[in-house]
């Protein structure tokens, strides 16, 4: 760890009028595995969709292994995965086609794509399921596939949109392990949002929290936890010294709603 | 010359794997040949009773075999829209707009997977026509013919619904806005009557209406005869079609927005 492979520089996003991402500034090394926080409007779903390209900033820029997502967002997309938050596979496809459609996508050339896919399948435990129907998967099945679909093309940075909401604290679990595997491996840095405080600081090298579009705290777990200057205070506590409030308290209708469509589909 | 092999390969994944679902549950083939089959069988044979509707050497089955096979192609590709923005909900489109693919192929993708559908759409109207006895023009020129145009069409169709798809964002908002949309375009053209019995206010938009073209060129083919409109129909089709693609194309990653 040591060089940056994620530059945020001064990145604004303004809405009609409304500014969601307000000027922020931050870096992630490479191999780190960064955890975004912030409650529901913070402004982390704007700068990741910024960071992946799905939308243009108002002003400044964010660097990928030294690309710029708004002046070369074909070959930022080239070494990136991602993992949205909502399920992503294709129900009516096998695991199998899932990923084979992914590779294809990532231009992995015809002569090494099987191997990769039947390589990812072992690596996310799926190979015996892989002619089965997604829809037929549970919750935990689903995730991997989708963080084995992100990982076809040996992504330089790995981002997703809270990886485990909605799975049951074993499946959480083992998708850690397997995206820590894939950071042990592949030396992929590993970029999430969450709503979970315990897993923020289980897995988390360091994290960013978002308040009201600004960034803020960054650091990690003990270093924000001490900001707070209370003994024995946890990432709750700092989180709402940083914020002024938890994050169960947060969101609007339309969010939950999709929160709890997700939850209901993966549980 | 990369970038435009990289569109051509693209668009034929994003379709390969439209056909494997397709091949996976066939069912959608059968509950969609409801409504032509209904058309046909119920409203068709009870008007060509009437003789009431002008369509001059044609019988009535005849002039509407065309027009029916356009509106079932229609209104599938239509509710692609809908495709898109249930694709957006699931986080299928923020993923597929992350990977190095032109987004010019994603959505001919969905152009040519619409077509594929509304070709076995034809081969439903062709099977209940001659169950019917609907006497139809089959030959390799006509075979093609139809191919064409309906590839042609519901790619328009498909990008019109991508483009209100990415206007609306909200499956209820574009329910509503598909079935305004497709029954006037449906009504103003000349699947089920001639422009020529229609007042001139409708005459106007029958003529402007891409389903009249569509409906015309497969009227000349699959009944054969009168090619004279076919060129026509076709650069029609074409233009419409490449011009509401480029737009889609600027349009479609604001669904995600």
């Amino acid at each position: 760890m040591g060089k940056k492979i994620i530059k945020v520089n001064h990145l604004l996003k303004e809405f009609s009028g409304t500014t969601a991402v307000n000027d922020i500034s931050f870096d992630v090394k490479k191999g780190e595995v960064f955890a975004f926080l912030g409650p529901n409007g913070a402004g982390k779903s704007t700068t990741i969709k910024i960071l992946i390209t799905l939308l243009n900033p108002s002003r400044g820029d964010g660097l990928v292994d030294g690309l710029s997502v708004v002046r070369k967002p074909a070959e930022v997309r080239k070494i990136i995965g991602y993992v949205p938050q909502m399920i992503s596979v294709d129900g009516s496809l096998t695991g199998y086609e899932n990923l084979m459609l992914m590779a294809k996508l990532y231009n992995i050339p015809s002569q090494e794509r099987k191997r990769r896919v039947d390589e990812i399948l072992s690596f996310i435990d799926l190979y015996r399921q892989k002619d089965l129907m997604v829809r037929t998967f549970s919750g935990g099945m689903i995730r991997k596939l989708e963080i084995g679909q992100a990982m076809l093309h040996n992504p330089a940075v790995l981002f997703l949109d809270e990886p485990t909401s909605g799975l049951d604290p074993i499946a959480r679990k083992n998708i850690w392990k397997h995206l820590l595997d894939i950071r042990k491996i592949y030396g992929t840095t590993i970029f999430f949002s969450t709503h979970y405080m315990d897993e923020a600081e289980a897995v988390s090298d360091r994290m960013v929290i978002m308040h009201l579009g600004k960034l803020a705290a960054i650091g990690t777990a003990a270093e924000l936890k001490s900001k707070t200057k209370k003994p024995e205070a946890t990432l709750e506590d700092a989180f709402i010294y940083f914020t002024g409030s938890t994050l169960q308290e947060t969101g609007n209708f339309r969010e939950i709603r999709r929160i709890r469509e997700v939850e209901r589909k993966l549980g | 010359m990369e970038y435009i092999k990289q569109i051509a390969y693209k668009s034929y994944v994003m379709t390969e794997m439209e056909v494997r679902k397709l091949l996976h549950d066939p069912t959608e083939l059968i509950t969609r040949a409801v409504q032509p089959i209904l058309w046909l069988g119920v409203f068709g044979e009870a008007l060509s009773k009437v003789k009431a509707i002008p369509t001059g050497t044609m019988t009535y089955l005849q002039y509407i075999t065309p027009g029916i096979l356009t509106q079932s192609v229609t209104f599938i590709a239509i509710f692609y829209g809908i495709a898109i923005i249930w694709e957006r909900d699931m986080g299928l489109l923020q993923k597929l707009l992350v990977t190095p693919t032109p987004r010019l192929a994603l959505v001919l993708g969905k152009m040519m997977s619409a077509g594929i559908r509304g070709l076995s759409q034809a081969v439903i109207v062709f099977v209940f026509a001659v169950i019917l006895q609907i006497k139809l023009n089959v030959s390799l020129f006509s075979i093609v013919g139809v191919l064409v145009i309906i590839m042609l069409g519901a790619g328009f169709f498909t990008g019109l619904s991508m483009i209100i798809a990415s206007i609306v964002k909200t499956r209820e908002r574009f329910m509503g806005i598909g079935q305004v949309i497709t029954l006037p375009l449906f009504f103003a053209s000349n699947a089920i009557y001639p422009i020529a019995i229609m007042p001139s206010w409708l005459q106007f938009i029958a003529k402007i209406n891409p389903l009249s073209y569509m409906v015309d060129g497969l009227r000349a083919l699959i009944i054969g005869g009168n090619y004279v409109s076919l060129p026509q129909d076709i650069i029609v089709l074409a233009a419409t079609t490449i011009l509401i693609s480029l737009v889609s194309t600027y349009m479609y990653p604001k669904v995600v927005i």
